[in-house]
């Protein structure tokens, strides 16, 4: 599914140059569930963007789902992130004035998806994620949790091939935070490919896999035993 | 690009964020409506501006008498010129192609009496051609006629304030009125835009005048009118052959200038003509201003706008939208709503124009209007100017990495 070779990836700074990501290798296969783990600073987050198209790597090689990513001009990184991949932000980064169902049905409006079929769509994973009811609900009118569940069925929404998870719950106490484990899980079982960044041992053991980053290197790459979140969740 | 789920994506926006729909568009509708309402007080001014000048005729020369200050071919200097009707004669027989009309005007004053009333008022011997070179409007009865010249006729034509001064609330026609201790017959009353002054003549036959003046045959000055489509060249160089044929005809020396002299309506038009369009183009130097501040003021809030929108747009990018989705949103809602705006504002403008009619009147502003391809053509303009000042900052929000857009908070 994703086979990443030496990837480098270093940020300007003035005059000096932070070399962030110092030759990463790995791959993931399909209906994976890959924590990657690493203290802030270690390069988590700038992998996971480069990942998802947000950035672009110095040099090294990408390839997801047989299809090399490289050279991309910026429409055509938005046609793969559209077609390819689901985000889901620690910060929700919801559409303030679009409603959950709206929310939802962004993605799949840029598919050039028609309005009445994204819409249905959009119901339907919002009942995936047990928010129909809120379907007419603002971001604001929303917990935490809701929006981040909003944030999933969105990710969900264009059935991309890899859904991508910066510090999913990052932003929410400890029984929301397994909430959305659980529901990560769930989508997880139903085959679907999923990378999530977190700094917290417990959210990583609820994956598959565990990769350990530090100072931009791989330094522990193991699969885990998974526990599973709906054990904490009443 | 122009798909309807496009628009409903863009209505939805433009309803969900009233503020920045209400800033952008009353930004473009106050410029649209300052410009049209400027540039109609402008053609206001103009109006009044040629007003004044619409008076008389403009396609006439007056030529007048003077004392030559040179001896010419035998005869001294500082002699008197004067006109007669053998002049009139022969201007008509030598330019037949370019003369409208010709018109004696020899001007009196007299005392004028009807029943119990008198007055001092101005007359003039005309030619009946004079309705023309001096716009005359009959309000009734009517003008001098070729009969009456021929007939060398005791009729009259008076000025409003002539009749309204001697017959009070009578009826001026038929009566007969003594002037200068001779019965007229009035047979016309008029009225004139020049002023009241213009509306206190007389205007009697000129052969009657002569007539009465020992049957002699001189006249004070005569006015020549020419034909219209000779246009302003046209009209100096007539104007000159003119001047040569009465100087010879007179003995005049051609360098001598104070022979006789000319009052050339058509100049001083020219000039009036200049001195309007220096108000216009005051007037077009203000209204583009006013435009170019629009357009400045729009951009300002598209630069706003964008800034405001740089994380939504952020997320947009990572859902997926392609940089032209980016720019396109982003215009097609300025446009949008600085055309709905900028023709409310026209609309807005123009109804302000047309209420106002004459009531600014007293401030020199007649009938304001602007006329529909400036209005429109103005806000098209805006709209234009408007959506490549958007389109810059527009083309650098889709150039953001979704990353960088994604952490502006």
């Amino acid at each position: 599914m994703i086979e990443i070779k030496d990837l480098h990836k270093s940020y300007k700074m003035g005059s000096n140059s932070l070399h962030v990501l110092k030759g990463i290798n790995f791959k993931a296969e399909d209906g994976e569930l890959v924590a990657i783990m690493g203290s802030s600073g270690s390069g988590k987050s700038t992998l996971l963007n480069i990942l998802g198209m947000l950035d672009e790597a110095d040099s090294g090689e990408y390839v997801l789902d047989g299809i090399p990513i490289k050279n991309l001009n910026e429409t055509k990184a938005a046609k793969y992130r559209n077609k390819f991949l689901g985000f889901v932000f620690q910060s929700f980064n919801l559409i303030n004035y679009k409603n959950a169902m709206e929310n939802v049905s962004l993605p799949l409006y840029y598919q050039g998806m028609g309005r009445k079929e994204r819409n249905e769509k959009a119901l339907k994973y919002l009942e995936q994620v047990g928010l129909k009811p809120w379907a007419t609900h603002l971001p604001n009118e929303l917990s935490g949790g809701q929006k981040q569940r909003v944030a999933i069925a969105r990710a969900m929404a264009a059935e991309p091939k890899l859904l991508l998870a910066d510090e999913p719950t990052g932003a929410l106490d400890s029984t929301t935070s397994y909430e959305v484990m659980d529901l990560i899980q769930k989508i997880n079982d139903a085959g679907n490919t999923i990378l999530v960044v977190t700094h917290e041992e417990d959210i990583a053991h609820m994956c598959k896999r565990i990769i350990h980053l530090k100072d931009g290197v791989i330094v522990e790459d193991k699969k885990v035993k998974q526990v599973r979140a709906a054990d904490y969740v009443q | 690009m122009f798909s309807r789920d496009n628009w409903k994506e863009i209505f939805e926006t433009i309803r969900k964020n009233k503020l920045r729909t209400f800033l952008s568009g009353f930004t473009v509708a106050l410029g649209i409506f300052i410009f049209v309402s400027l540039f109609g007080f402008g053609n206001g001014l103009i109006n009044t501006f040629d007003e004044f000048f619409q008076d008389d005729a403009t396609n006439v020369f007056f030529f007048f008498p003077g004392r030559t200050s040179e001896p010419y071919k035998g005869y001294k200097s500082d002699r008197q010129i004067e006109f007669d009707n053998s002049d009139l004669a022969d201007i008509e027989k030598n330019f037949p192609m370019v003369l409208e009309y010709i018109t004696p005007r020899i001007t009196r004053g007299s005392l004028v009496r009807y029943k119990s009333e008198s007055n001092n008022y101005t007359t003039r011997a005309v030619g009946e051609s004079h309705q023309f070179a001096e716009k005359t409007i009959m309000m009734k009865g009517r003008y001098l006629n070729t009969l009456d010249i021929a007939d060398k006729t005791k009729y009259a034509v008076i000025g409003r304030l002539v009749e309204q001064d001697l017959f009070d609330d009578e009826e001026a026609l038929g009566k007969f009125i003594d002037i200068g201790g001779s019965m007229f017959k009035v047979i016309g009353v008029f009225q004139d835009d020049g002023g009241d002054n213009e509306e206190r003549m007389i205007y009697l036959p000129y052969t009657t005048r002569q007539l009465l003046e020992m049957n002699n045959d001189k006249i004070d000055q005569f006015i020549v009118g020419f034909k219209p489509e000779i246009g302003y060249t046209g009209a100096m160089a007539f104007e000159r052959s003119l001047e040569r044929f009465i100087k010879e005809k007179k003995y005049i020396a051609p360098d001598d200038e104070n022979g006789i002299f000319i009052r050339n309506m058509a100049d001083a038009l020219q000039q009036n003509q200049q001195f309007a369009g220096v108000l216009q183009l005051i007037v077009a130097f203000v209204a583009f201003g006013t435009i170019i501040a629009g357009i400045i003021g729009i951009s300002n809030i598209m630069v706003f706008v964008v800034k405001e929108r740089t994380k939504e747009l952020g997320i947009r990018k990572a859902l997926g939208a392609t940089p032209g989705n980016v720019i396109s949103t982003i215009l097609l809602e300025s446009v949008f709503i600085t055309t709905i705006s900028g023709f409310t504002g026209m609309l807005l403008g123009v109804a302000l124009l047309s209420s106002l009619g004459d009531t600014l009147e007293d401030y020199f502003i007649t009938d304001p209007y602007i006329n529909t391809g400036t209005a429109i053509f103005a806000t098209i303009a805006l709209i234009i100017f408007g959506a490549i000042a958007g389109y810059v900052p527009a083309n650098r929000a889709a150039k953001i990495k979704p990353i960088v857009a994604l952490r502006d908070e």
